[in-house]
């Protein structure tokens, strides 16, 4: 496994550097529409095609991975530190922050959190940056995304708190804040790494979804999500297959995270 | 010989149709009511075009007024009033007859002030009450306080009630009647047993048994499941898809050339909107709005967007409205170095990649459009590159319907503006509360105490001239210059008409795609499926 | 004493349930858009009209007054009637909660057995190519969008509900290797496997156990990860489910629809969660 996660971390290197040098590696800008070549197949000019508008797709991928790769696991650690935070006290404090905060998690689960983002984007200027947009979103998705994993890490909180092995620490005198950190934090990792793994994609298609009602990336920035939304269109997918290539990309980005997250080896 | 004669009997009974079957096609969302005089949505429009019975008919292919209901109309007091002659032996769906008390009724409830409905609304001219006079069961006069521009048209939007049958709105004239409806599913319309038109041979039409409507809104299902055979039509198809099925499918497409819809953008000229002073500034100059204009290729939207199914706009008026379009007025030409030109003339620069005004404001505004409509964004996204070669920097912003309704007719808070413009009338007289600059609908700059423009108050006065006149011509002339003025001083810049793009299977007989809605089943009482399909539907 | 905790425990029920509903209604009403409506753009409207209809909303613009006329017809088992749909919102929910449920209970199912027989291989084999593959296969169902999952599915004559499932089941593939792989680190399943107990066993009553508890909570919030996804598909499918109803009530600011299933969804979420705590309850009682 150890070759597996070098290899994961390569290619995450790799994309990485892509996205930042996206300036120098891109043979054309992102909002450059070449109106003569309008959904062009793959071809020596455009690796991956052009879209509709006869944009090169190669270097809206290219570009769009930049705004996703950077801003959706940033929302994706800022969702599961709530969710490690909050569903954390809930666990370990029992009693009645545990039932008020199981209140509140059930309230966020029930709201509809759409009207929220409507409102800020009623409020922010016309003229904000489509970066300034996004990141609002993406911060917002982090700040309201944290209860489903609160409730889980609530639960994995319980049941450490009432184990062996933190009813040990406690009579050896340990207390407080290193009890939480050095015997609680280990056991909620496996939920942790996994909310934080499937928080990233979740973020990135719910950008997508948001941009069907005006609240994703605008034109003509790319995201991952508003490549995403080519997809919709399944015949054309079939015809064109390179349109799947922002899947590809971020499926590859997924597993390479979730191969290296530090993950339980099964004992032997 | 014998032979002979046999063959061409059943080739002309081809012709006029095959009794029987259903013919099924979808709806984009659930009707919001079946009670005909509310109708405001398309998917109600529909049912009330397929069951409606009016007493004049605009026919959508000659564009020209028919007698249905009604075999004779009289329009006098310069307007104000109009007489009928109407059919006799003609029954509602339940068997009551149709008399000139129910046109009565009908007149009475539409004209209802409590009512609020686009149809009435159409009518209402003037203040004042309605007088209908009942002369005969077969003789009626209607009049109105004062002269209603295209007053016969209009009566193509209004389906008479049966002021009897209990059965209320569900008693119907035209060539079906609703079976039975569910909700967010389908809706069955089935054959009306009294409806009084017949074909050549003397049959009672329509020769479908009925109509299934999906409620379908995804148009790539719809898509998928007409090239399966599961639907007979698709009223109006996106230029992509149109595209896509030609490919496949050439004899299935039809386009029939330029419809009544364009797209057009504004700019916020309202005093009182939230903007900086200089943009202000900038959206009132008929310079900067004539330089956006010539800095847009429309022929590249056409092309690209449309994929060649669409063709520039010259103005309101699309080329489809054979009488009323200005065939001297011209699209505005894609002309970037005359744009920079003009705005030279209003102190502008262009200097290192960027406009600036006199003050050095870069030039750099918003422009909002409603979301999820792909077309719209990607018209946005082209004039977006188009104007960054002259300087300008335009920040596309996608709203959702309502919110953006709000900004350009409530709070103000907007600087451009990017939609569509559907006529569902050819009389221009149903667009004064566009034109007049007193009126909500005045985009630009609603609700004007008086106006601020001597253009404006100029168009005020043409547009009220023409509607107090039944002469075609003379409004015709008023509303041309109209139309002249408007070009000239661009409030509205129009980008490109759409072509009426559809689908029709070729199980389908008698269908003659129009450029006006309904385009397919127009002549529905006339659509008629071929004996193979008739045979599988019996099956 | 326990008609006491119940009690109390429905007491805090429909506390929460109500208080849902109200910021539910605080976000349409004070949301953007909410007293237009697309008819004001109908060029045919007088202006008469126009102001007809935005005063239409008067009993809407008060909130508290409209939430509390609400409760009050809501205990008469009225729910309003729909502006969008013109219709009343009790026939709208019966209708369309027959399609969501099926949807939802066909994936949750489905997403489960999916997601477990995925995860259990890869803890009871651990063969590293396996781990990869499942990685590999839950990765890309992870990032495909669901409701194009959906119609993809609609195309290939599938089934639609198959979406949700492909949807739930690398989360529950995910959480569940992890916490089941953790299990097998824990003292007690390395004591009962110096003790030469076999490896069902070790699973089923040692490993198990452990897992179970967080795997639970996790089924609680399934639900709600579920009707997020059936909103979508119902959307792209044209399935007149509680999904798409939520949909077009947003997007119409229909208050009505919206508070009714703000409290819909409230009420459903805090039974599930309670459920799950009780199941959970009852499985930790004796590991104390």
């Amino acid at each position: 496994m150890k070759r597996t996660r070098n290899i994961a971390a390569g290619i995450l290197v790799l994309i990485f550097a892509a996205s930042l040098l996206a300036g120098f590696v891109a043979p054309a800008p992102y909002a450059a529409q070449f109106r003569d070549f309008v959904s062009a197949p793959a071809s020596r000019r455009f690796w991956l095609g052009t879209d509709e508008l006869g944009r090169d797709r190669w270097s809206r991928l290219l570009y769009g991975t930049r705004i996703s790769l950077l801003l959706a696991p940033a929302a994706a650690l800022l969702s599961t530190f709530m969710a490690v935070v909050i569903g954390g006290i809930a666990g370990y404090a029992g009693g009645w922050w545990d039932r008020i905060i199981g209140r509140v998690i059930d309230l966020f689960l029930s709201l509809p959190w759409l009207f929220l983002f409507l409102i800020v984007r009623a409020l922010l200027p016309l003229n904000a940056s489509p970066l300034t947009s996004v990141t609002l979103t993406f911060t917002i998705m982090g700040l309201v995304g944290w209860a489903p994993a609160a409730r889980i890490i609530r639960t994995g909180a319980q049941s450490l708190r009432n184990s062996d092995l933190v009813l040990h620490a406690r009579a050896c005198g340990c207390h407080g804040l290193r009890l939480v950190l050095v015997h609680l934090a280990p056991g909620l990792k496996p939920v942790v790494f996994a909310q934080f793994w499937i928080a990233i994609p979740t973020f990135i298609l719910g950008e997508a979804s948001l941009g069907l009602i005006g609240l994703g990336v605008a034109e003509p920035l790319p995201s991952w999500g508003n490549l995403l939304r080519e997809l919709a269109n399944p015949q054309a997918v079939a015809s064109n297959p390179w349109t799947l290539a922002p899947l590809a990309a971020l499926v590859i980005v997924v597993s390479c995270f979730q191969l290296l997250l530090p993950q339980k080896e099964f004992a032997s | 010989m014998k032979r002979l004669l046999a063959v061409l009997a059943i080739t002309a009974a081809n012709l006029m149709g095959q009794w029987g079957g259903e013919l099924r096609f979808c709806l984009r969302s659930d009707p919001k009511t079946f009670n005909p005089l509310l109708v405001e949505d398309e998917a109600s429009e529909t049912v009330r075009y397929l069951t409606g019975g009016v007493l004049i008919r605009v026919n959508r292919l000659t564009q020209e007024l028919e007698p249905e209901l009604a075999t004779s109309w009289k329009i006098s007091r310069q307007g104000r009033a109009i007489a009928f002659q109407l059919r006799h032996n003609i029954f509602f769906s339940d068997g009551t007859p149709f008399t000139s008390d129910d046109v009565a009724y009908t007149m009475h409830a539409l004209m209802d002030p409590a009512l609020h409905s686009p149809t009435g609304d159409s009518f209402r001219s003037a203040p004042g009450d309605v007088e209908i006079t009942v002369q005969a069961s077969d003789r009626i006069t209607i009049v109105f306080p004062a002269p209603v521009a295209g007053l016969d048209r209009l009566f193509d939007q209004v389906a008479i009630l049966s002021s009897r049958s209990l059965k209320k709105e569900a008693a119907t004239l035209g060539p079906f009647t609703v079976a039975h409806c569910t909700p967010g599913t389908e809706i069955m319309l089935e054959r009306n047993p009294h409806y009084w038109k017949t074909d050549a041979h003397g049959r009672h039409l329509p020769y479908l048994d009925a109509i299934h409507l999906d409620i379908q809104q995804n148009r790539e299902i719809e898509l998928v499941r007409f090239t399966r055979g599961e639907l007979h039509l698709i009223n109006t198809i996106d230029p992509e898809m149109f595209n896509r099925l030609a490919k496949q499918e050439p004899s299935l497409v039809h386009d029939a050339g330029p419809s009544l819809e364009s797209e057009m953008m504004w700019f916020n000229q309202n005093p009182s909107a939230p903007l900086p002073d200089y943009e202000k500034d900038w959206f009132r100059s008929q310079n900067f709005r004539r330089a956006i204009s010539a800095a847009i290729n429309r022929a590249d939207i056409c092309r690209v967007v449309y994929y060649g199914h669409a063709q520039p706009a010259a103005g309101p008026i699309s080329p489809a409205n054979r009488f009323w379009f200005n065939a001297a007025l011209k699209p505005h030409a894609f002309d970037p170095r005359g744009a920079l030109l003009r705005l030279q003339r209003d102190g502008f620069r262009f200097e290192n990649g960027l406009l600036r005004d006199r003050d050095g404001h870069a030039v750099e505004f918003s422009l909002i459009t409603n979301s999820g409509n792909k077309v719209r964004e990607h018209m946005a996204a082209m004039m977006q590159q188009d104007l960054a070669a002259i300087g300008i920097k335009l920040n596309i912003v996608t709203l959702d319907f309502r919110s953006l309704i709000e900004r350009i007719s409530q709070n103000f808070r907007y600087e451009a503006c990017l939609l569509g413009l559907t006529n569902y009338d050819l009389d221009p007289g149903s667009q004064m509360n566009v034109w007049l600059s007193s009126a909500s609908n005045h985009q630009w700059y609603p609700n004007q105490k008086t106006p601020a423009t001597p253009w404006e108050a100029e168009i005020d006065r043409l547009m009220q001239a023409q509607a107090a006149t039944v002469i075609p011509e003379k409004r015709k002339a008023y509303f041309d210059k109209v139309q002249e003025i408007v070009s000239d001083e661009a409030p509205f810049l129009y980008l490109v008409t759409k072509n009426s793009l559809s689908a029709v299977s070729s199980k389908l007989q008698n269908v003659r795609p129009a450029m006006i809605r309904p385009q397919t089943y127009w002549n529905a009482e006339n659509l008629a499926l071929a004996p193979t399909q008739l045979a599988r539907n019996a099956r | 004493m326990w008609i006491q905790r119940i009690a109390r425990h429905l007491a805090v029920f429909v506390l929460t349930t109500l208080i849902a509903g109200l910021l539910g209604a605080s976000l349409v009403r004070f949301g953007p858009g909410f007293e237009t409506d697309e008819q004001q753009l109908d060029p045919r409207l007088n202006a008469q009209s126009v102001q007809a209809l935005r005063e239409s909303h008067g009993s809407e613009r008060h909130l508290l007054a409209f939430y509390l006329h609400y409760l009050g017809r809501m205990a008469a088992g009225d729910l309003g009637v729909s502006r969008s749909l013109a219709r009343p919102v009790a026939q709208l929910l019966s209708e369309r909660a027959a399609v969501t449920l099926q949807l939802m209970g066909a994936g949750i199912a489905g997403g489960w057995l999916l997601g477990l027989a995925l995860a259990l291989p890869a803890v009871l084999f651990r063969a590293p190519r396996y781990e990869l593959a499942a990685t590999a296969l839950s990765s890309l169902f992870l990032c495909a969008p669901t409701a194009i999952l959906a119609l993809v599915l609609f195309f290939v004559n599938g089934p639609v509900r198959l979406a949700i499932a492909l949807l739930i089941f690398p989360k529950v593939f995910r959480y569940a290797r992890n916490l089941l792989a953790d299990a097998y680190t824990q003292p007690h399943v390395l004591a009962a496997r110096a003790r030469g107990l076999s490896s069902q066993r070790i699973f089923f009553r040692h490993v198990a156990p452990w897992a179970v508890p967080q795997l639970l909570a996790l089924a609680g919030v399934s639900l709600g990860i579920a009707f997020g996804a059936a909103i979508p598909i119902e959307v792209l499918c044209d399935l007149p489910g509680l999904g798409q109803l939520a949909w077009k009530a947003a997007l119409a600011r229909d208050l009505p629809v919206l508070v009714s299933l703000t409290i819909l969804i409230a009420a459903f979420t805090q039974l599930a969660n309670s459920a799950s705590d009780v199941a959970i309850a009852a499985c930790t009682r004796g590991r104390a």
